[in-house]
């Protein structure tokens, strides 16, 4: 399967998503300069985390209008499988791919660190190969990571069956405690309708070795692989 | 021509030094030329008062791909074709006067350091000091300072692995703020910052020129009674751009990476700008230069001359292209959305020629700009610190017993021994995917991309140990950064290091300067751990009194197999714990110094010592049994003493510990006494026999501890601790 992964300025989770795509998983995957204007010959788009346009203005403002993401949106809603992490994740919300936005966290603070979290659908070839309910262990590092939408929009949501992942505990409850950010009912990742488009914040290309802390992340990776073939038989 | 003082003052001349600099240019120099040569022989850039014992460093090895002082940054040979560039570099000034800023923009400075050598910057670390936390002032500063490194390195997309956070009522007002920037190059792909080759074009990129930071060097970092000026110098404070600094150290890469044979060298702007610069440069190339300034891209009009050269803006560097290839270099930044415009061009003089509208307005002699006059004095030890350090901690009572459970919880809330987590945690310290020992342990552990190699990496500084002896506080700080490397299972290869001291007209704050170094000097030796880089920062006052005197020790370990590192923490229950070097019991003389002395009877006193043979096979032994595969964890026992570190490991594992040893003498300095060369591990029981044989081998005293275990106490001696009650004073004891 081939991977475009999309480079902003200020993006640098692009390298590490490479890493773990070709390195780790032997996947294909190429490094497209926001300037491009083709996803031609591509399976499937990241956009990486990082602080494209240093975050200036609003995380994700500036970078929604650069040229490959009227490609991106086109390929979206083409029924690529495209998945935002962190500031990939804002990028998608202020593109209105995706609803809602990312507010800076509770604690006013930055967060690195490793949080839980619980697996609640299926429907996106980013999750088919994760059971609802299993609980994947995948790091945060982001300001601005504090997910909200209005009430119905977020009722809308859950209804659907459109939050994929929500931070949990070590056991898969979701508690307050166990959330890094104020983010909305402990959202930590949705998809869109159709489910080939996910948005999420922890950051699945950083759980992809044992030697540097975990590879659950890979199960995202893996679950798109899959899925892809699965389609393509 | 009598010049007035004020232009004098100005620039941070003396009289002398203003009559020398017309003997050896041969006239007077103009406002422009003045003023370059002030930030040139400022302590900060020409390091007047410190080059002559910066000498006593030793600086050689195998390993060592550079020569001290005539780069950026030092490299080391890490050994698979790739070396390791390292620099530790001081930002307090502008800290103390703005401390988001002044963080933000030290570490943007390091990393320039860095890349321009053509290295990719993997790691960031920051050793900070701060006065009491609970003065606003100083939790204002601490706040901005960490917020300012977070806000800077997180956008960069370093990771920030390691650093310390540092208390003491010396630092009030003062902060140190020292950013360490860790860089991966090819061995053979070692960019030099030099110009030569006549014709060859100056290309300034990045950042336009603004009035920013004028006199950063001269005016700020270099005079005495910093404090007086915090508020007219301001503006000498910049303002940080990650964003630009990220796209410019992506071009850089590329360009220093893939097309090295474009350019002759690569050189940032730092401190002096664009004066040091195309100096420093020049210096190296043996070569002249002619400047255009008109084509400055400046962010305001009716800059002058003067302003331009001295403007320290930031997210700026020099590339100097070989003719032939300057349009090839345009390119490659304008792809990276980066300004990039030729200012100048190299000359097969020995001058550098400033015009504006080709008119001549300023004309320096390299020689005479970058050979800043050198001081040694007779330092004279501090009659009063010397007295406190002949006191002796024995005549303070000991710690009853039945008080120690409750010492300990105490003495592990105090900032300097407390959890760090609330800071590290708003730093970005996994990006790049080779973080394999988070911050949090002794040193932590990268892995070298594409090979099975690590390094290791960690601060320290005790200046609490520097004031009292600061031969042997010098000393200790190498000896514990090394045991920190060791501690991951890393042998330690070497130092960069950042003096930050008083004014040295001082001549007690001198002779502190003059016994650190020494004190160094002694321990890189014992360890084979050359000094490779460095930076000094003098004129660290507090209320009108020196800070402590503070070396910081950024010490580079290599793992050959990144496997095989340690972490700190206690793996499991009924493991075996053991003390390797030194004993349980301790003389009182260990409290030297001591965290617990200055919390428990408001003490500094004493005299604190280190046996650098004994740390040395100390460090064999650590590095043997691992490599022998017998350790399942190894943990420093340092600040706080033995009880300090065993809770560290049992806190940081979730595992209780039982002792099995008495504890005898002393119980204060049994517990808390910071005896040095002494390291915990933790290992499987068959795995004790081993560990005996090797370390009688290597002459290493060894004690067995006890064993961890799954219930939630520490028992040691006297200390029966409930570790969440331990556990909650540890985390909440930063205040964050």
């Amino acid at each position: 399967m081939r991977f475009a992964i999309v480079r902003f300025p200020g993006t640098w989770s692009d390298r590490d998503t490479e890493h773990v795509l070709v390195n780790v998983l032997g996947q294909e995957a190429e490094i497209v300069w926001h300037q491009e204007t083709s996803l031609t010959g591509f399976d499937a788009v990241v956009l990486p985390g990082g602080f494209s346009y240093g975050d200036y203005l609003r995380c994700g403002a500036i970078a929604r209008f650069s040229p490959i993401m009227e490609e991106v949106v086109r390929a979206a809603e083409g029924g690529m499988p495209v998945i935002g992490i962190c500031n990939g994740f804002q990028v998608l919300c202020e593109s209105g791919l995706l609803p809602g936005a990312l507010i800076r966290n509770r604690s006013l603070r930055f967060r690195c660190e490793w949080t839980h979290l619980l697996c609640e659908s299926g429907e996106s070839p980013w999750t088919a190969g994760i059971g609802e309910g299993e609980v994947l262990r995948v790091p945060i590092s982001h300001g601005e990571g504090n997910y909200q939408a209005d009430r119905a929009t977020l009722d809308e949501l859950e209804a659907a069956g459109r939050v994929v992942f929500r931070y949990c505990d070590e056991q898969g409850d979701v508690t307050p405690d166990s959330n890094p950010n104020g983010s909305a009912r402990n959202i930590a990742g949705i998809r869109n309708e159709a489910g080939n488009v996910v948005g999420m914040m922890p950051h699945p290309e950083r759980a992809g070795e044992e030697l540097t802390g975990g590879a659950d992340g890979n199960r995202i990776w893996r679950s798109v692989v899959e899925a892809a073939v699965g389609a393509a038989v | 021509m009598a010049v007035e003082q004020e232009a004098l003052d100005a620039v941070a001349l003396s009289r002398e030094e203003y009559d020398l600099l017309v003997a050896r240019l041969g006239r007077e120099p103009n406002e422009v030329e003045l003023g370059m040569f002030g930030s040139l022989w400022s302590e900060h850039c020409g390091y007047k008062n410190s080059r002559p014992l910066l000498r006593r460093f030793p600086s050689g090895g195998d390993r060592v791909l550079t020569r001290v002082g005539k780069e950026n940054a030092g490299a080391i040979d890490i050994g698979d074709g790739w070396a390791v560039v390292m620099k530790v570099e001081s930002h307090n000034h502008p800290s103390a006067i703005e401390p988001y800023e002044g963080a933000a923009t030290g570490v943007g400075g390091i990393v320039r350091d860095i890349f321009a050598m053509g290295a990719y910057p993997i790691a960031l670390l920051d050793s900070l000091r701060f006065g009491p936390l609970d003065e606003g002032n100083n939790r204002y500063l601490f706040e901005g300072v960490v917020g300012g490194i977070g806000g800077y390195g997180n956008c960069l997309g370093i990771p920030t692995v390691g650093g310390e956070v540092v208390v003491g009522g010396p630092y009030n007002g003062n902060p140190l703020v020292n950013a360490m920037c860790v860089g991966l190059v090819r061995a053979d792909g070692i960019v030099s910052a030099r110009a030569s080759g006549e014709g060859n074009a100056l290309l300034l990129v990045g950042a336009d020129t603004g009035r920013d930071g004028i006199h950063g060097a001269s005016g700020l970092a270099s005079r005495t009674d910093p404090e007086a000026r915090f508020e007219e110098m301001r503006p000498a404070v910049q303002v940080g751009n990650p964003f630009l600094e990220k796209m410019l150290m992506e071009a850089c890469h590329e360009l220093a990476s893939e097309y090295r044979d474009w350019i002759v060298g690569l050189q940032d702007l730092g401190a002096a700008g664009l004066t040091s610069s195309v100096l420093e440069c020049c210096a190296r190339g043996e070569a002249g230069a002619v400047l255009d300034l008109e084509r400055v891209p400046r962010r305001e009009g009716g800059m002058t001359p003067y302003e331009v050269m001295l403007s320290e803006s930031q997210e700026r560097m020099l590339v100097i292209a070989k003719r032939e290839h300057v349009a090839d270099v345009e390119g490659l930044f304008e792809r990276w959305e980066v300004d990039c415009i030729e200012i100048g061009h190299v000359t097969d003089g020995d001058e550098v020629v400033l015009r504006e509208e080709g008119l001549e307005v300023g004309r320096v002699p390299v020689e005479v700009a970058t050979e800043a006059p050198a001081y040694t004095r007779d330092g004279k030890r501090s009659l009063e610190a010397l007295a406190r350090s002949q006191a002796n901690p024995g005549a303070f009572p000991d710690l009853r017993p039945e008080a120690a459970s409750e010492a300990l919880t105490a003495l592990i809330a105090r900032p300097n021994l407390a959890s760090k987590r609330e800071v590290f945690r708003q730093y970005d310290h996994q990006v790049l995917t080779n973080t394999v020992v988070p911050p949090g342990g002794d040193a932590a552990v990268l892995r070298v991309p594409g090979t099975s190699r690590g390094i290791a990496v960690a601060t320290d500084g005790n200046g609490r140990y520097c004031q009292l002896d600061a031969h042997n506080g010098g000393a200790i700080a190498v000896a514990e950064a090394a045991r920190n490397v060791v501690c991951t299972g890393a042998r330690p290869v070497a130092v960069t290091d950042c003096l930050n001291f008083g004014a040295p007209e001082n001549l007690e704050v001198y002779a502190t300067l003059a016994g650190a170094v020494d004190g160094i000097s002694a321990a890189c030796e014992a360890f084979g751990t050359p000094v490779v880089s460095g930076n000094v920062s003098l004129y660290n006052e507090s209320g009108g009194a020196p800070i402590w005197p503070t070396p910081v020790i950024g010490m580079l370990g290599v793992l050959e197999d990144v496997h095989a590192h340690l972490g700190a923490a206690f793996e499991r229950a009924g493991a075996e714990v053991w003390l390797l070097g030194g004993t349980v019991e301790q003389p009182a003389r260990t409290l030297a110094g001591s965290e617990y002395l200055e919390a428990v009877h408001g003490a500094v006193i004493g005299t604190p010592t280190v046996d650098l043979e004994a740390e040395a096979r100390l460090h064999d032994l650590v590095l043997g049994a691992n490599d022998a595969g017998l350790l399942l964890s190894a943990h420093d026992c340092s600040d706080g003493g033995l009880a300090i570190a065993l809770a560290e490991c049992c806190l940081l594992g979730g595992y209780g510990f039982a002792g099995e040893v008495e504890v005898e003498g002393r119980i204060d300095a049994a517990l808390f006494g910071e005896g040095q060369g002494r390291i915990i591990v933790s290992a499987r029981p068959e795995a004790g026999e081993g560990l005996g044989a090797l370390a009688e081998g290597v002459g290493v005293p060894t004690t067995k501890l006890g064993v961890t275990t799954d219930e939630g106490m520490l028992r040691f001696g006297p200390i029966d601790a409930d570790l969440e009650e331990v556990r909650e004073a540890w985390e909440s004891g930063l205040g964050l």
